[in-house]
């Protein structure tokens, strides 16, 4: 579990978060929602330590974070597996080679195993024989997930996803949420997901975490999400006319 | 006028905040690597990218340096006093002392430094660091030590390289005018040797690897914001480690000559 305690980030005279206080659950599928530009990747971030806070605390499973040092940090960073919003892989390395890294780095196993992880994790996402192409040969989407492909490699037990399925087809979004509702079920993961896209929302959105001007606005499920009278939610949630006809249709049919 | 001043202030700040920083980042960059074995492939790596690939311009220039240099001396030669195996003695000494080490360090600190700081900055700025610290990697740790130690290790043999080439093309330029014989020229090259010069040019030539790798290093490191940002960096790069190096050779000469 993750928790976070009144965190404020300020760039400059700019503040971009205010006295944010939440809580992530492990074995869930954690999103934070909101529109754009309204501090969600700040905030993620700042969780990880990227962005120091202002201030606030943020505890991973009761450890303080935010008042360690750089090398205690070190552990947990060990434990974590980050999806960036840009894929953020490494350009001077092939597919195989990027998911191979933080294993090589971090974990015992041997070469034979490490080789068996890595098909597995580029089989997970749909990704199978492409392992020696350069980042700059892959279309947005492929990049994507090789990018998901390396942040679960180490199995880590919190898991960050920064908009994992923008820039994909309907499809393979799908395949990318199941992934990730999957592993973190299965592994016990406590998973932070940042999105967008409702499609993901109804699917996977364990506990929602609505992000506006910079405070946490309203928190919930799915369920309740899509019952709530707040007026800036019902903006976010039915902003496509395909949701605003899902709405009517069930307006209608009560 | 006030507004002059804060300015000055402001910028003075700004400087002392930056070497502040370098240091810092210094402290970082020498902290154990997580694993010797992905060090090493690192290095070798850095010594081809920067050590050996640098091998083609340093001849080029070293060559053409010596023969300017070995014919400058010989068209200022005018007084008959002067034996002609001053031409070689005058093209070994500046070649050693200055010439090689200085030179062919402010050229490569245009070529690596350049490089090293476009290499980290986008890396900076497509988060390529941040995923490294979120993976526990120290990134400074792994992208500026194989660096700076690759350089720090190569430009040595860069400058045993560019002394002899500057040498030779001294002596091509000497002999294909006709100013001078073989003889006279390579008397003149062994005429009052003082081997500790050589050892005077090669701390030079580690100074300077040092002084380019790290100042580029740490432009790029704290590049902020887009790909705009990553060729100003460069630039500053080379700005910055050129001013540097200058200071630093003339503090060396003071130091080791005086
Ligand atoms: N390094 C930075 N320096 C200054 N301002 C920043 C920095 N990073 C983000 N911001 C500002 O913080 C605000 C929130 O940015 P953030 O990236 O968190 O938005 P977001 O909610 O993730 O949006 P999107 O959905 O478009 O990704 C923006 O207004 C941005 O200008
Ligand atoms: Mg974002």
């Amino acid at each position: 579990m993750i928790e976070i305690k009144n965190l404020n980030k300020s760039f400059g005279d700019r503040q971009i978060l205010f006295d944010i206080n939440a809580q992530f659950e492990s074995g869930k599928v954690n999103l934070i929602i909101g529109q754009s530009g309204q501090g969600k990747s700040v905030l993620t971030k700042c969780i990880v330590g990227l962005n120091e806070p202002d201030t606030g605390e943020v505890l991973f499973d009761g450890r303080n974070f935010t008042q360690m040092e750089r090398v205690e940090r070190k552990d947990i960073r060990q434990e974590i597996g980050m999806l960036f919003q840009g894929s953020a892989l490494f350009d001077f390395m092939n597919v195989e080679d990027n998911i191979r890294f933080p294993l090589t780095m971090f974990s015992k196993m041997s070469k034979k195993e490490i080789q068996k992880r890595v098909d597995f994790c580029l089989d997970r996402v749909n990704l199978n024989n492409r392992n020696k192409l350069m980042p700059s040969e892959l279309s947005g989407g492929m990049k994507k997930r090789v990018a998901i492909a390396r942040a679960i490699a180490t199995t880590p037990k919190y898991l960050f996803c920064d908009e994992p399925n923008s820039g994909l087809d309907p499809q393979t979004s799908i395949v990318i949420d199941n992934l990730i509702r999957e592993i973190t079920y299965e592994l016990n993961i406590t998973t932070i997901v940042i999105t967008h896209d409702m499609n993901s929302v109804i699917e996977i959105g364990d506990t929602i975490l609505f992000i506006h001007q910079g405070k946490n606005w309203w928190t919930g499920g799915k369920a309740e999400i899509l019952k709530t009278t707040n007026p800036e939610i019902l903006d976010f949630v039915y902003a496509s006319s395909f949701m605003k006809e899902i709405k009517e249709n069930m307006q209608s049919s009560k | 006028m006030e507004l002059k001043i804060r300015t000055i202030l402001a910028i003075r700040m700004k400087i002392i905040t930056n070497i502040g920083l370098y240091f810092q980042m210094l402290w970082v960059v020498f902290s154990k690597p997580e694993k010797s074995k992905v060090f090493r492939v690192r290095l070798f790596d850095e010594i081809q990218q920067i050590g050996i690939n640098s091998l083609p311009i340093v001849a080029l220039l070293s060559t053409f340096m010596g023969g300017v240099i070995a014919l400058q001396t010989a068209s200022n030669m005018d007084s008959p006093l002067l034996p002609a195996y001053t031409i070689g003695y005058i093209t070994r000494s500046s070649t050693i002392l200055e010439f090689s080490p200085t030179i062919i360090s402010l050229i490569l600190a245009g070529k690596i430094g350049s490089n090293i700081a476009s290499e980290i900055g986008t890396m900076r700025v497509t988060e390529q660091i941040d995923a490294l610290e979120i993976m526990g990697v120290n990134s400074l740790s792994f992208l500026v030590l194989p660096k700076i130690m690759g350089a720090v290790f190569f430009f040595p043999v860069l400058l045993i390289f560019s002394i002899g080439l500057s040498l030779v093309g001294g002596w091509i330029a000497v002999t294909s005018t006709g100013l001078a014989s073989t003889e006279t020229y390579v008397f003149g090259l062994r005429t009052f040797f003082v081997l500790s010069n050589i050892g005077y040019a090669v701390v030079k030539s580690v100074v300077f690897a040092f002084v380019i790798v790290s100042v580029s290093s740490f432009n790029g490191y704290y590049t902020s914001g887009g790909a705009l940002d990553v060729g100003k960096s460069s630039t500053q790069a080379v700005v910055n480690s050129s001013i540097v190096i200058l200071i630093c050779n003339f503090f060396l000469t003071q130091m080791i000559l005086l």
